[in-house]
């Protein structure tokens, strides 16, 4: 009888969806809508007197009157990109390397050995860094004791070794995306590509890059997110005068006790990185349904 | 044919290629040399090592030992992109990302011809394909008989001398494969290429090739026509691969003058005409053409040298290329029997009573 009525059965399958997708839009609105919205609401009052507040934009004109605010909005928008794109530049050949080149056990390994790092927190990774970048650290011991400096070299707290960390911490999420889709590329369509006579620059540009578009959109995404968001790897290696705009949020929270212009600076960074991505998916003409699954 | 000076008649030139991985030999010393445009078909079981030769010809493998000539010149150090051979690919690799016109103008965009010449050379090799329309197309639009088309006027667009195809019909179903089959046949023949064919199939080597080359072990059989093959197998090999046939274990009993009776494993007595190679108690192979029998229905003593008489065990109808299988009477084992396509073998069935027949040349025997 039950099973003779469409409709009773249409109706327990909206109910088991509705089930199924619950948690997920509990997820959503109580841990991402609501927060922002909250947010917005923050960043747009001003205080008039204790526990009094009126609508205002002056959250948002402070950062525009402020130089050292905008500035260091984008410089930091400025590093990620090029943060981005220089773990696009170290991924890539390792990716193709991993994907293409090696085979069996080897391949699972060299996979491994990308990931091991990130068994260790990240502040732990850091810390290596440091060790490694600090006047007293191993670099600059090596270069002392090879004699090609008299005295001790402070490699830490410039923007060289802030980029170092943040590529270093972000490769993962280049190298994974980048072996996945160049691993479905057919090994015959870049013989094909040679065999009608193009050189191997011209294979990766007609061949290997177009295929692998989706993987090298993606990753960038997720790198370029990581990063801008990142507070501390900038925080660590760039020392005092890093001038991150995770930063100026975490002064504003924690330091000042200025929620409304926390909340401002918090939304900014939210509208410029979703600008960011939608001028990369643009410009490399990729659709974004396309470049996520 | 291995004269130490190059002969630039040939378009393509083997001498004593090897290639081994590890312990495993995959191309043992072979030797061969393909006239100018002909079409010349590399036949072998899977794992027989031709995939790998086709690899060395197009230069994405190099040999361990002998030396590659093409129109009398050694390519060993020439890399693939400059070879002037091409190669279609088993499952043909058009690029997906390029339009059907840009996937034929690739190689001459490389060549830096210039853009009108192109476009000219394009359009006229799409109209020599039959695909005259197709240019502007994506390659996920052609059907897969124009991929196929598209993926060889890729390559001949480039006036390659020598044509590599690798199984380039594996992947379609079998009616297009027939069809394929003639129109391979016939583009080469208006092209006047050289093409090297290999496959597994051997109706696609027999149908398509002036020669045929069976491959078995990294090694060559025998390099014939398909005539020559079918009919004149060199080795055990390719009277077993090539063609069907019924096989018997045996020994040869009597040899002499007249010819030979080998008796086999399952206790029959078969009379053959060839006596030149072989000596009495010597274990042989022999076999035996399902076409070669001649069968007649009931139980009258037929004509030939060789006699028996059987039911049949079952019909295994495929239309002209239907079988029966024959239970022997003699020594109760099943034959395979081609089945006349005349009237009165139209309502025959399980249980009928037959008569099969087949004169001593027609079995080939081979020493064990």
């Amino acid at each position: 009888m039950t099973v003779t009525n469409p409709a009773a059965f249409q109706n327990g399958g909206k109910l088991a969806l509705l089930l199924l997708i619950s948690p997920l839009l509990l997820w959503l609105s109580l841990f991402i809508l609501l927060p922002h919205v909250d947010m917005v609401m923050i960043s747009l009052r001003e205080r008039v007197a204790a526990r009094e507040y009126a609508f205002s934009w002056s959250n948002y004109s402070e950062f525009f009157n402020e130089p050292l605010y905008w500035r260091t909005f984008l410089r930091t928008a400025m590093m990620s990109i090029i943060a981005t794109l220089l773990t696009l530049l170290i991924a890539f050949p390792v990716a193709f390397y991993i994907a293409k080149i090696v085979r069996g056990r080897f391949q699972v390994l060299l996979f491994t050995m990308c990931l091991i790092p990130f068994w260790v927190s990240e502040l732990v990774r850091t810390y290596g860094w440091m060790i490694l970048l600090r006047e007293t650290g191993i670099f600059s011991g090596l270069l002392q004791s090879m004699g090609l400096v008299d005295q001790p070299v402070e490699m830490l707290y410039n923007d060289v070794a802030i980029m170092v960390g943040l590529v270093y911490t972000s490769m993962l999420f280049m190298v994974v995306p980048l072996v996945t889709t160049l691993e479905g590329l057919d090994d015959s369509l870049i013989e094909a590509a040679y065999d009608l006579g193009a050189s191997h620059w011209r294979v990766i540009r007609d061949v290997v890059i177009p295929h692998a578009m989706p993987g090298i959109v993606s990753g960038c995404i997720v790198v370029f997110m990581l990063t801008l968001g990142n507070y501390l790897t900038p925080t660590l290696l760039g020392g005092k005068d890093s001038l991150w705009f995770t930063e100026q949020i975490y002064t504003q929270f924690i330091t000042r006790f200025n929620w409304e212009q926390g909340s401002a600076f918090g939304m900014l960074l939210l509208i410029l990185s979703s600008f960011i991505v939608w001028a990369g998916l643009k410009l490399s003409r990729q659709s974004f349904t396309r470049v996520m699954t | 044919m291995h004269a130490p000076s190059a002969d630039p008649q040939f378009d393509l030139e083997c001498r004593q290629v090897t290639k081994t991985f590890g312990d495993f030999t995959a191309v043992k010393e072979v030797s061969f040399a393909i006239p100018q445009g002909s079409f010349f078909s590399i036949l072998g079981p899977s794992g027989c090592g031709k995939t790998t030769l086709l690899r060395m010809l197009a230069g994405f493998q190099h040999p361990d030992q002998g030396d590659i000539l093409i129109k009398g010149n050694s390519v060993l150090s020439t890399p693939p992109n400059h070879r002037p051979v091409n190669m279609v690919f088993q499952h043909l690799a058009l690029f997906p990302n390029m339009s059907v016109a840009e996937n034929i103008a690739y190689g001459l965009k490389r060549r830096g011809v210039n853009k009108s010449e192109i476009t000219e050379r394009v359009n006229d090799m799409l109209f020599r394909v039959g695909l005259p329309d197709a240019g502007s197309k994506q390659v996920s639009q052609l059907s897969g008989g124009q991929k196929q088309r598209i993926a060889i006027a890729r390559c001949l667009v480039l006036n390659p001398d020598v044509l590599l195809l690798d199984e380039p019909l594996g992947a379609l179903d079998l009616k297009l494969r027939e069809q394929m089959k003639v129109e391979l046949k016939h583009l080469q023949e208006k092209f006047g290429a050289t093409f090297i064919y290999i496959t597994h199939d051997q109706s696609e080597a027999l149908v398509m090739s002036d020669q045929v080359a069976v491959m078995n072990t990294g090694r060559f059989e025998q390099i014939g026509t398909p005539q020559q093959l079918y009919y004149e197998p060199a080795t055990r090999f390719v009277a077993g691969f090539v063609g069907e046939s019924n096989r018997w274990q045996g020994m040869v009993q009597q040899c002499g003058e007249q010819g030979m009776v080998v008796q086999t494993e399952t206790g029959l007595n078969l009379h053959l005409a060839d006596s030149q190679s072989f000596s009495a108690g010597q274990s042989v192979e022999c076999f035996l053409r399902p076409e070669s029998i001649s069968i007649a229905l009931g139980n009258m003593s037929a004509a030939g040298e060789n006699t028996l008489q059987g039911t049949i065990d079952t019909v295994l109808f495929d239309g002209a290329r239907s079988q029966l299988q024959v239970n022997i009477d003699q020594s109760n084992e099943a034959l395979n029997v081609a089945l006349p396509q005349t009237a009165e073998f139209r309502g025959v069935r399980k249980g009928d009573v037959v008569s099969l027949s087949w004169s001593a040349n027609q079995i080939q025997c081979f020493g064990v």
